[in-house]
Protein backbone atom coordinates (compact mmCIF):
# COMPACT_ATOMS: atom_id res chain seq x y z
CA UNK A 1 0.00 0.00 0.00
CA UNK A 2 0.92 3.43 -0.78
CA UNK A 3 2.31 5.21 1.95
CA UNK A 4 3.87 9.45 2.55
CA UNK A 5 6.19 10.32 5.18
CA UNK A 6 4.77 12.92 7.73
CA UNK A 7 6.28 15.25 9.83
CA UNK A 8 4.58 17.33 12.54
CA UNK A 9 7.51 19.77 13.67
CA UNK A 10 6.85 22.77 16.16
CA UNK A 11 8.78 25.50 16.37
CA UNK A 12 10.63 24.56 20.00
CA UNK A 13 10.52 20.56 18.75
CA UNK A 14 9.85 17.79 16.38
CA UNK A 15 6.56 15.87 17.61
CA UNK A 16 6.13 13.61 15.21
CA UNK A 17 7.80 11.77 11.97
CA UNK A 18 7.03 8.13 10.75
CA UNK A 19 5.29 6.38 7.32
CA UNK A 20 0.78 7.24 7.05
CA UNK A 21 -1.72 6.46 5.38
CA UNK A 22 -3.66 9.86 5.59
CA UNK A 23 -3.96 12.91 6.94
CA UNK A 24 -6.63 15.45 7.87
CA UNK A 25 -5.94 18.60 8.84
CA UNK A 26 -7.80 21.77 8.90
CA UNK A 27 -6.61 24.57 6.41
CA UNK A 28 -7.83 27.83 5.87
CA UNK A 29 -10.51 27.20 3.32
CA UNK A 30 -11.57 23.86 5.11
CA UNK A 31 -10.95 20.69 6.04
CA UNK A 32 -8.53 18.53 3.92
CA UNK A 33 -7.69 15.28 3.55
CA UNK A 34 -4.34 13.48 2.22
CA UNK A 35 -3.30 10.34 0.93
CA UNK A 36 -0.17 9.14 -0.95
CA UNK A 37 0.44 11.05 -3.85
CA UNK A 38 -1.56 13.88 -3.01
CA UNK A 39 -1.22 17.13 -5.28
CA UNK A 40 1.72 19.18 -4.26
CA UNK A 41 0.24 21.82 -1.99
CA UNK A 42 0.83 24.45 0.80
CA UNK A 43 -1.74 25.24 3.14
CA UNK A 44 -2.00 27.65 6.13
CA UNK A 45 -3.80 26.33 9.07
CA UNK A 46 -6.35 27.72 11.23
CA UNK A 47 -6.13 28.44 14.80
CA UNK A 48 -7.14 25.94 17.03
CA UNK A 49 -7.35 22.86 14.84
CA UNK A 50 -6.68 19.35 14.63
CA UNK A 51 -4.32 16.88 12.77
CA UNK A 52 -4.88 13.43 12.63
CA UNK A 53 -2.56 10.95 10.87
CA UNK A 54 -3.24 7.04 10.31
CA UNK A 55 -0.13 5.51 10.32
CA UNK A 56 0.95 2.63 7.91
CA UNK A 57 0.59 0.47 11.23
CA UNK A 58 -3.20 1.66 11.41
CA UNK A 59 -2.67 3.21 14.57
CA UNK A 60 -3.98 6.45 14.89
CA UNK A 61 -1.91 10.14 16.26
CA UNK A 62 -3.84 13.19 17.00
CA UNK A 63 -2.62 16.41 17.46
CA UNK A 64 -3.96 20.02 18.72
CA UNK A 65 -2.08 22.46 16.35
CA UNK A 66 -2.43 25.79 16.91
CA UNK A 67 -1.69 28.26 13.76
CA UNK A 68 0.86 27.62 11.02
CA UNK A 69 1.54 25.53 7.97
CA UNK A 70 0.84 22.79 5.93
CA UNK A 71 3.52 21.16 3.09
CA UNK A 72 2.35 18.36 1.07
CA UNK A 73 4.56 17.06 -1.73
CA UNK A 74 3.94 13.46 -3.77
CA UNK A 75 5.64 11.70 -0.89
CA UNK A 76 5.83 13.86 2.04
CA UNK A 77 3.42 15.82 4.33
CA UNK A 78 4.75 18.70 6.75
CA UNK A 79 3.24 20.57 9.69
CA UNK A 80 4.68 23.44 10.51
CA UNK A 81 2.74 24.66 13.58
CA UNK A 82 4.14 27.85 15.86
CA UNK A 83 2.58 25.29 18.75
CA UNK A 84 1.24 22.32 18.72
CA UNK A 85 0.25 19.15 21.23
CA UNK A 86 0.08 15.37 20.16
CA UNK A 87 -3.20 14.07 21.79
CA UNK A 88 -1.86 11.48 24.57
CA UNK A 89 0.25 14.67 26.06
CA UNK A 90 -2.94 16.70 26.63
CA UNK A 91 -4.16 16.89 30.16
CA UNK A 92 -7.81 16.41 29.61
CA UNK A 93 -8.87 17.60 33.03
CA UNK A 94 -6.85 21.19 32.72
CA UNK A 95 -7.70 20.90 28.54
CA UNK A 96 -11.87 21.27 30.12
CA UNK A 97 -10.88 23.55 32.42
CA UNK A 98 -9.29 25.88 30.18
CA UNK A 99 -13.09 25.45 28.09
CA UNK A 100 -14.71 26.19 30.78
CA UNK A 101 -12.90 29.44 31.48
CA UNK A 102 -11.81 30.68 28.22
CA UNK A 103 -13.44 34.06 27.45
CA UNK A 104 -13.14 34.95 23.90
CA UNK A 105 -13.35 32.27 20.46
CA UNK A 106 -9.81 31.78 20.11
CA UNK A 107 -9.24 30.87 23.76
CA UNK A 108 -12.59 28.54 23.35
CA UNK A 109 -10.80 26.72 20.32
CA UNK A 110 -7.79 25.47 21.33
CA UNK A 111 -9.64 24.13 23.80
CA UNK A 112 -11.82 22.55 22.05
CA UNK A 113 -8.86 21.55 19.73
CA UNK A 114 -6.78 20.36 22.35
CA UNK A 115 -9.90 17.63 23.59
CA UNK A 116 -10.89 16.68 20.18
CA UNK A 117 -7.02 16.00 19.55
CA UNK A 118 -6.87 14.06 22.97
CA UNK A 119 -10.26 11.78 21.38
CA UNK A 120 -12.44 13.58 23.99
CA UNK A 121 -15.58 14.63 23.34
CA UNK A 122 -16.01 18.84 23.23
CA UNK B 1 52.34 37.20 64.55
CA UNK B 2 49.65 35.81 66.00
CA UNK B 3 47.91 38.36 64.36
CA UNK B 4 48.62 37.74 61.04
CA UNK B 5 48.10 34.10 61.39
CA UNK B 6 44.70 34.76 62.43
CA UNK B 7 44.28 37.15 59.54
CA UNK B 8 45.39 34.91 57.01
CA UNK B 9 43.01 32.28 58.24
CA UNK B 10 40.42 34.02 57.76
CA UNK B 11 41.42 34.67 54.42
CA UNK B 12 41.87 31.57 53.62
CA UNK B 13 38.27 30.58 54.56
CA UNK B 14 36.89 33.49 52.32
CA UNK B 15 38.20 32.08 49.31
CA UNK B 16 37.47 28.64 50.13
CA UNK B 17 33.94 29.63 50.44
CA UNK B 18 34.22 32.02 47.24
CA UNK B 19 35.68 28.54 45.14
CA UNK B 20 32.49 26.48 46.36
CA UNK B 21 30.70 28.96 44.99
CA UNK B 22 32.50 29.79 41.47
CA UNK B 23 32.52 25.44 41.35
CA UNK B 24 28.86 24.97 42.21
CA UNK B 25 28.02 27.75 38.97
CA UNK B 26 30.62 26.07 37.35
CA UNK B 27 28.70 22.53 37.05
CA UNK B 28 25.16 24.27 37.08
CA UNK B 29 26.59 25.79 33.80
CA UNK B 30 27.92 22.49 32.33
CA UNK B 31 24.77 21.03 32.93
CA UNK B 32 22.32 23.58 31.52
CA UNK B 33 24.90 23.91 28.03
CA UNK B 34 24.12 20.81 26.71
CA UNK B 35 19.86 21.37 27.33
CA UNK B 36 20.43 24.53 25.69
CA UNK B 37 22.20 22.75 22.86
CA UNK B 38 19.69 19.97 22.62
CA UNK B 39 17.06 23.08 22.36
CA UNK B 40 18.86 24.51 19.40
CA UNK B 41 19.16 21.02 17.74
CA UNK B 42 15.17 20.86 18.44
CA UNK B 43 14.21 24.10 17.12
CA UNK B 44 16.68 23.13 14.17
CA UNK B 45 13.70 21.18 11.60
CA UNK B 46 11.29 23.64 11.84
CA UNK B 47 13.60 26.47 10.80
CA UNK B 48 14.98 23.99 7.99
CA UNK B 49 11.13 23.28 6.75
CA UNK B 50 10.10 27.06 7.42
CA UNK B 51 12.72 28.18 4.89
CA UNK B 52 12.38 25.60 2.43
CA UNK B 53 8.82 26.86 2.62
CA UNK B 54 9.41 30.30 2.27
CA UNK B 55 11.67 29.93 -1.24
CA UNK B 56 9.03 27.47 -2.66
CA UNK B 57 6.29 30.31 -1.79
CA UNK B 58 8.83 32.75 -3.23
CA UNK B 59 9.40 31.14 -6.26
CA UNK B 60 5.37 30.91 -6.92
CA UNK B 61 4.10 34.54 -5.57
CA UNK B 62 3.61 36.29 -8.49
CA UNK B 63 4.73 39.50 -6.95
CA UNK B 64 7.22 39.88 -4.25
CA UNK B 65 6.63 43.40 -3.31
CA UNK B 66 5.89 42.53 0.37
CA UNK B 67 7.02 45.20 2.41
CA UNK B 68 9.50 42.48 4.34
CA UNK B 69 11.38 41.93 1.52
CA UNK B 70 11.18 45.12 -0.71
CA UNK B 71 14.73 47.28 0.44
CA UNK B 72 13.30 50.99 1.14
CA UNK B 73 14.63 53.86 -0.85
CA UNK B 74 15.54 56.36 1.69
CA UNK B 75 16.02 54.38 4.92
CA UNK B 76 16.30 56.96 8.03
CA UNK B 77 15.74 54.50 11.11
CA UNK B 78 16.93 51.76 11.63
CA UNK B 79 15.62 49.51 15.19
CA UNK B 80 18.39 47.57 16.63
CA UNK B 81 17.68 43.82 18.98
CA UNK B 82 20.02 43.45 21.40
CA UNK B 83 20.18 40.06 23.21
CA UNK B 84 22.11 40.16 26.59
CA UNK B 85 21.93 38.49 29.65
CA UNK B 86 20.00 38.51 32.89
CA UNK B 87 22.62 37.70 34.95
CA UNK B 88 26.64 38.50 35.20
CA UNK B 89 29.65 36.19 35.75
CA UNK B 90 29.52 34.61 32.03
CA UNK B 91 33.40 36.62 31.84
CA UNK B 92 33.40 39.38 28.49
CA UNK B 93 29.90 37.59 27.26
CA UNK B 94 27.69 41.11 27.61
CA UNK B 95 30.68 43.16 27.08
CA UNK B 96 31.54 41.15 24.04
CA UNK B 97 27.74 41.96 22.19
CA UNK B 98 27.55 45.46 23.65
CA UNK B 99 30.80 46.16 21.57
CA UNK B 100 29.08 44.88 18.64
CA UNK B 101 26.24 46.86 18.77
CA UNK B 102 28.36 50.02 19.54
CA UNK B 103 29.88 49.39 16.23
CA UNK B 104 26.95 48.35 14.38
CA UNK B 105 25.62 51.81 16.04
CA UNK B 106 28.15 53.48 14.85
CA UNK B 107 28.11 52.28 11.22
CA UNK B 108 24.26 52.72 11.06
CA UNK B 109 24.66 56.35 12.01
CA UNK B 110 27.84 56.79 9.87
CA UNK B 111 24.97 55.48 6.81
CA UNK B 112 22.94 58.12 7.98
CA UNK B 113 20.29 56.15 9.35
CA UNK B 114 18.82 56.52 13.49
CA UNK B 115 18.94 53.48 15.25
CA UNK B 116 16.10 52.68 17.25
CA UNK B 117 17.09 50.26 20.58
CA UNK B 118 15.41 47.04 21.62
CA UNK B 119 16.98 45.13 24.63
CA UNK B 120 16.61 41.53 25.50
CA UNK B 121 18.30 40.81 28.77
CA UNK B 122 19.40 42.81 32.02
CA UNK B 123 22.62 43.51 31.44
CA UNK B 124 21.99 45.15 28.48
CA UNK B 125 19.07 47.69 29.58
CA UNK B 126 21.38 48.27 33.00
CA UNK B 127 24.09 49.58 30.08
CA UNK B 128 22.10 51.39 28.18
CA UNK B 129 19.91 53.46 30.80
CA UNK B 130 22.97 54.30 32.85
CA UNK B 131 24.58 55.78 29.71
CA UNK B 132 21.16 57.33 29.62
CA UNK B 133 20.49 56.29 25.65
CA UNK B 134 17.15 55.33 25.08
CA UNK B 135 15.40 51.63 24.84
CA UNK B 136 12.59 51.52 22.45
CA UNK B 137 11.36 48.45 24.20
CA UNK B 138 12.79 45.47 26.73
CA UNK B 139 12.24 42.31 27.42
CA UNK B 140 14.07 40.54 30.74
CA UNK B 141 13.79 37.35 32.55
CA UNK B 142 14.20 34.52 30.14
CA UNK B 143 17.96 35.02 29.05
CA UNK B 144 18.78 31.51 30.15
CA UNK B 145 15.84 29.04 28.63
CA UNK B 146 14.01 31.04 26.27
CA UNK B 147 10.65 30.23 24.71
CA UNK B 148 9.21 30.80 21.45
CA UNK B 149 6.68 33.08 23.16
CA UNK B 150 9.72 35.39 24.38
CA UNK B 151 10.81 35.34 20.35
CA UNK B 152 7.25 36.04 19.14
CA UNK B 153 6.85 39.29 21.45
CA UNK B 154 9.85 40.34 20.44
CA UNK B 155 9.19 39.89 16.79
CA UNK B 156 5.76 40.70 16.66
CA UNK B 157 6.55 44.24 18.36
CA UNK B 158 9.64 45.13 15.93
CA UNK B 159 7.90 43.66 12.24
CA UNK B 160 4.81 46.12 13.68
CA UNK B 161 7.05 49.22 13.89
CA UNK B 162 8.71 48.12 10.28
CA UNK B 163 5.19 48.24 8.99
CA UNK B 164 4.26 51.13 10.33
CA UNK B 165 7.33 52.76 8.67
CA UNK B 166 6.67 51.91 5.16
CA UNK B 167 4.71 55.21 4.37
CA UNK B 168 6.81 57.38 6.72
CA UNK B 169 7.51 60.75 5.51
CA UNK B 170 10.81 62.23 6.54
CA UNK B 171 10.67 62.66 9.98
CA UNK B 172 6.83 62.45 10.36
CA UNK B 173 4.71 59.27 10.39
CA UNK B 174 3.39 58.95 6.97
CA UNK B 175 -0.16 57.89 6.79
CA UNK B 176 -0.83 55.88 10.19
CA UNK B 177 1.06 58.75 12.52
CA UNK B 178 3.36 56.19 14.35
CA UNK B 179 7.19 56.67 13.04
CA UNK B 180 8.04 53.21 12.28
CA UNK B 181 11.63 52.00 11.46
CA UNK B 182 13.04 50.96 8.07
CA UNK B 183 15.32 48.26 8.94
CA UNK B 184 15.50 45.46 11.47
CA UNK B 185 18.89 44.18 13.18
CA UNK B 186 19.38 42.13 15.33
CA UNK B 187 22.89 41.67 17.76
CA UNK B 188 23.31 38.15 19.16
CA UNK B 189 25.99 35.36 19.84
CA UNK B 190 26.64 32.59 18.22
CA UNK B 191 27.54 29.31 20.10
CA UNK B 192 30.73 28.07 18.02
CA UNK B 193 32.21 25.54 20.80
CA UNK B 194 32.61 25.34 24.70
CA UNK B 195 35.33 27.33 23.83
CA UNK B 196 34.12 30.28 21.18
CA UNK B 197 30.75 32.37 21.22
CA UNK B 198 31.56 34.66 18.96
CA UNK B 199 29.22 38.25 18.66
CA UNK B 200 26.88 38.39 15.25
CA UNK B 201 25.41 41.42 13.99
CA UNK B 202 23.19 40.25 11.22
CA UNK B 203 20.04 42.30 9.52
CA UNK B 204 16.24 40.94 9.53
CA UNK B 205 14.41 43.15 7.68
CA UNK B 206 14.21 43.54 4.57
CA UNK B 207 15.08 39.43 4.24
CA UNK B 208 17.45 37.63 2.51
CA UNK B 209 16.39 34.41 2.46
CA UNK B 210 18.90 31.91 3.51
CA UNK B 211 18.57 28.98 1.06
CA UNK B 212 18.58 25.23 1.98
CA UNK B 213 22.85 24.67 1.75
CA UNK B 214 23.84 22.67 -0.56
CA UNK B 215 24.45 18.89 1.09
CA UNK B 216 20.86 18.70 1.76
CA UNK B 217 20.02 20.25 -1.63
CA UNK B 218 21.39 17.31 -3.87
CA UNK B 219 19.02 14.88 -1.55
CA UNK B 220 16.32 16.67 -2.37
CA UNK B 221 14.36 16.26 -6.03
CA UNK B 222 15.74 17.94 -8.16
CA UNK B 223 12.18 18.65 -9.89
CA UNK B 224 10.61 21.51 -8.97
CA UNK B 225 7.43 20.67 -7.47
CA UNK B 226 4.32 22.38 -8.61
CA UNK B 227 2.32 23.45 -5.63
CA UNK B 228 -1.35 24.72 -5.18
CA UNK B 229 -1.97 27.31 -2.70
CA UNK B 230 -4.67 27.38 -0.21
CA UNK B 231 -4.97 30.27 0.22
CA UNK B 232 -3.16 32.00 -2.69
CA UNK B 233 0.61 32.35 -2.56
CA UNK B 234 0.78 35.65 -2.37
CA UNK B 235 -1.43 36.00 0.34
CA UNK B 236 0.35 32.96 2.17
CA UNK B 237 3.59 34.72 1.92
CA UNK B 238 2.14 37.91 3.98
CA UNK B 239 1.45 34.90 6.45
CA UNK B 240 4.51 33.08 6.80
CA UNK B 241 7.19 35.83 6.64
CA UNK B 242 6.86 37.35 9.92
CA UNK B 243 6.51 33.81 11.35
CA UNK B 244 9.98 33.69 9.32
CA UNK B 245 11.07 36.54 11.32
CA UNK B 246 10.04 35.09 14.83
CA UNK B 247 12.22 31.94 14.17
CA UNK B 248 15.04 33.65 13.56
CA UNK B 249 14.78 35.65 16.35
CA UNK B 250 14.09 32.68 17.98
CA UNK B 251 16.89 30.81 17.00
CA UNK B 252 19.28 34.19 17.71
CA UNK B 253 18.11 33.48 21.48
CA UNK B 254 18.71 30.03 21.85
CA UNK B 255 22.02 30.86 20.43
CA UNK B 256 22.47 33.52 22.83
CA UNK B 257 21.65 30.89 25.67
CA UNK B 258 23.84 28.51 25.10
CA UNK B 259 26.64 30.89 24.89
CA UNK B 260 26.18 32.80 27.71
CA UNK B 261 26.44 29.19 29.72
CA UNK B 262 29.16 28.15 27.64
CA UNK B 263 30.82 31.92 28.66
CA UNK B 264 29.96 31.40 32.12
CA UNK B 265 31.02 28.08 32.33
CA UNK B 266 34.76 29.36 31.46
CA UNK B 267 34.36 32.42 33.53
CA UNK B 268 33.45 30.09 36.29
CA UNK B 269 35.89 27.14 35.53
CA UNK B 270 38.93 30.20 35.68
CA UNK B 271 37.49 31.36 38.95
CA UNK B 272 37.41 28.42 40.85
CA UNK B 273 40.78 27.67 39.58
CA UNK B 274 42.38 30.87 40.99
CA UNK B 275 40.75 30.66 44.28
CA UNK B 276 41.96 27.34 44.59
CA UNK B 277 45.24 28.50 43.77
CA UNK B 278 44.79 31.50 46.42
CA UNK B 279 44.02 29.34 48.95
CA UNK B 280 47.56 26.89 48.31
CA UNK B 281 49.30 30.03 48.20
CA UNK B 282 47.64 31.37 51.69
CA UNK B 283 47.78 28.36 53.53
CA UNK B 284 51.63 27.76 52.32
CA UNK B 285 52.28 31.77 53.83
CA UNK B 286 50.18 30.75 57.04
CA UNK B 287 51.88 27.50 57.72
CA UNK B 288 55.01 30.07 57.14
CA UNK B 289 53.72 32.43 59.68
CA UNK B 290 53.02 29.34 62.30
CA UNK B 291 56.31 27.90 61.91
CA UNK B 292 58.03 31.44 62.21
CA UNK B 293 55.99 31.75 65.52
CA UNK B 294 56.82 28.62 66.89
CA UNK B 295 60.69 28.75 65.90
CA UNK B 296 60.48 32.08 67.81
CA UNK B 297 58.58 30.53 70.95
CA UNK B 298 61.36 28.15 71.28
CA UNK B 299 64.32 30.29 70.75
CA UNK B 300 62.73 32.73 73.76
CA UNK B 301 62.58 29.92 76.01
CA UNK B 302 65.25 28.62 75.08
CA UNK B 303 67.07 32.17 75.46
CA UNK B 304 65.23 32.44 78.81
CA UNK B 305 66.61 29.18 80.19
CA UNK B 306 70.27 30.22 79.00
CA UNK B 307 69.80 33.22 80.56
CA UNK B 308 68.42 31.88 83.89
CA UNK B 309 71.24 29.45 84.28
CA UNK B 310 74.34 32.00 82.76
CA UNK B 311 72.29 34.33 86.18
CA UNK B 312 72.67 30.88 88.22
CA UNK B 313 75.97 30.04 87.86
CA UNK B 314 76.98 33.57 88.23
CA UNK B 315 76.15 32.96 92.31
Amino acid sequence: MAEMTVELVAVERRLWSGKANFVVAQTTEGEIGILPGHQPMFGQLVEGGVVSITTTDGEHVGAAVHGGFLSVTADAVRVLAESAELGEEIDVEQARQQLSSAEDETERAKAQARLRAAGQKA
Amino acid sequence: MGAQLRELRARVKATKSIGKITKAMELIATSRIAKAQARVEAARPYSSEITTALSELATAATTLDNPLLTERENPRRAAVLVVTSDKGLCGGYNANVLRTTEELLALLREQGKEPVLFVIGAKGVNYYRFRNREIAASWTGFSDQPQYVHAREAGETMVKLFLAGADDVGDSGGADGIVGVDELHIVYTEFRSMLTQTPQAKRIAPLEVEYVEEGEATSAPQLRSVYDFEPDADTLLDALLPKYINTRIYAALLESAASELAARRTAMKAASDNANELVQTLTREMNQARQAQITQEISEIVGGADALAAAGSDE
